[in-house]
């Protein structure tokens, strides 16, 4: 599903967040994506969504060369691909039920294929009564929620979440993680970069872990 | 397939005009702005319309003053009237005496304390001539004033279309003036609907990088703000039509008066269709182009991150 292949990114002014990155993520793998503060983890989160572009090495998803794929052809990546943020990125002026259709809309679906998609996402995370609510109204792990119905809505085929339960208490983050595990039951690949490691090592999933931007560790026990 | 794409289009061409009317103030002083600087190149093509519509009736009206040499008697002259009267190529003839001629003078001129210092009339007799309006070419004229220099009671022939040619040259400078004002004008109408559009970029940045983030294509985008822009512009023209026929209207009143002064039944009529339909099209087109423009621009630099 994902296959990085000495993949090296370096931002413009020479930092360098990502070091010959090498490592190969299978279909309807679950794994968490973990390492201190600053080591990469969402810059390999945004090689794989193409919210940057490698600077070396190479980097296919689901079979697609990213390093070849011109620019047009960025947003049809985009959606295969959920992605859920730590910051949510949500449209305040919109209702819960225009965010979580947004990646339909602009995939130019059906008004009424629409509907039943997004009330069937609402209903998986459980926020079917918030429908019409707006996203500031709603707590931190409601929006974490929302976020969430948007990013699996469309049935990608693989989800990458950046610190998805970064803000919310261990109860929250059990119940996402909770979530997860049911969509990686279906066959979804999820990518799942976090700080918290009690979390992680309760869940038995294999671990990458990144030091300064190269990978340090890769296996089931989380190593620092 | 067509059908879903032309539903969509209406979808985002709606959505944008909601848009528009939710924020109905700041949408009609945008208008109002392109409105203002579309109607006065508009009102300006309208008024030269009008113009050549006179001036149109002139051109018919060419007339000859045929004057009498000065021992003409007023006999002989009313014969002459009646002779040239019958001639095909002549629609009317009118005789003016040298006493009515006198008389006109005095009243026009304001001269009348000099004229009467004089102790005998330097005014010659005059005839009026007015070719039929089949005969009223520039040749066929040519030809008549021929023919009545010809007539041994003629002094001097002239054709009094000098002025009418003049004329139709000022307005051929002032119709090219309305063209480069409308260039200027068009230019300023693009830059407004770019700026517009530009802070309304601005204002959905989030949007737009959120739209880009979960796959949005550019042209899906682009697409709401190209119809805002298209519907800035139809409005602006829509108002510049309002405002250019509000002013004929108040104009026209006191263009009838002025008519009537000159014995006419002239009065402005509101613009044409096919003057509405080439402004509102116009504007409409600008509204499009400048949106691009600044789409083009603008949009390009959210890059989500
Ligand atoms: N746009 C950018 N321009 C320049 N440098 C950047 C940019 N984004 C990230 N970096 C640098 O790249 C390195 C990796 O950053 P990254 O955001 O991937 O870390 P992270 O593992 O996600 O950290 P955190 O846990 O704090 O979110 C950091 O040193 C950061 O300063
Ligand atoms: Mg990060």
């Amino acid at each position: 599903m994902i296959n990085f292949d000495n993949v090296s990114k370096r931002y413009p002014g020479g930092h360098d967040g990502l070091t010959n990155v090498s490592f190969r993520i299978e279909p309807a793998e679950m794994v968490f994506l973990t390492g201190h503060s600053g080591a990469g983890k969402s810059t390999l989160l945004k090689l794989i969504g193409l919210l940057e572009r490698a600077t070396r090495g190479q980097v296919v998803v689901g079979g697609r060369n990213l390093t070849q794929l011109p620019n047009r052809k960025i947003p049809y990546h985009r959606r295969e691909v959920g992605m859920i943020f730590q910051d949510y990125r949500l449209l305040h002026d919109r209702t819960v039920f225009d965010n979580i259709a947004l990646p339909l809309v602009v995939s130019g679906m059906g008004h009424k294929e629409v509907g039943r998609r997004v009330r069937a996402a609402l209903d998986k995370v459980g926020l079917l009564s918030k429908e019409k609510a707006s996203p500031i109204t709603l707590s931190g792990g409601e929006q974490q929620r929302v976020g969430i119905a948007r990013a699996v809505v469309s049935k990608p085929p693989l989800v990458l979440a950046d610190e998805p339960t970064g803000n919310l208490d261990p109860a929250l983050s059990e119940e996402i993680m909770t979530l997860f595990e049911s969509f990686n039951q279906v066959g979804v690949t999820l990518l799942i970069a976090t700080h918290d490691i009690e979390l992680i090592s309760r869940m038995n999933k294999r671990i990458l872990t990144l030091d300064q931007g190269q990978l340090s560790h890769d296996g089931l026990k989380q190593v620092w | 397939m067509l059908k879903i794409w032309v539903l969509r289009h209406l979808q985002v061409s709606l959505a944008s005009l909601g848009r528009l009317v939710r924020l109905p103030l700041s949408t009609l002083m945008t208008s109002a702005v392109i409105g203002i600087a579309l109607s006065l190149p508009t009102g300006m093509h309208v008024a030269l319309g009008h113009l050549q519509a006179i001036s149109g009736g002139w051109d018919g009206a060419a007339t000859i003053s045929l004057f009498l040499k000065q021992d003409v008697q007023a006999k002989a002259a009313k014969q002459l009237v009646q002779k040239l009267a019958t001639k095909p190529n002549i629609a009317t003839v009118e005789f003016i005496s040298r006493e009515a001629a006198l008389e006109e003078f005095r009243q026009l001129s304001g001269f009348g304390e000099a004229l009467d210092a004089l102790n005998s009339n330097p005014l010659p007799a005059l005839l009026v001539i007015k070719p039929t309006s089949e005969q009223s070419d520039p040749i066929s004229t040519q030809q008549l004033i021929k023919e009545l220099e010809q007539l041994s009671e003629a002094d001097l022939v002239q054709l009094d279309m000098q002025w009418v040619r003049r004329f139709h040259a000022l307005t051929e400078i002032a119709q090219r003036g309305v063209f480069v004002l409308a260039s200027l004008l068009g230019l300023a109408v693009l830059l407004i609907i770019g700026n517009t559009i530009r802070l309304e970029i601005q204002n959905r940045h989030a949007e737009i990088e959120i739209s880009k983030l979960i796959g949005a294509t550019n042209a899906f985008i682009r697409r709401p703000f190209l119809y805002t822009g298209f519907w800035y512009g139809l409005f602006g023209g829509i108002i510049a039509c309002l405002m250019v026929n509000l002013s004929i209207l108040t104009l026209d009143d006191s263009v009838g008066q002025l008519a009537s002064l000159y014995h006419s039944s002239f009065s402005l009529s509101l613009i044409d269709t096919t003057t509405v339909f080439a402004l509102l099209t116009g504007s409409s087109l600008l509204g499009l182009i400048g949106s691009w423009i600044s789409v083009g621009r603008h949009l390009s630099a959210i890059e989500p991150s």
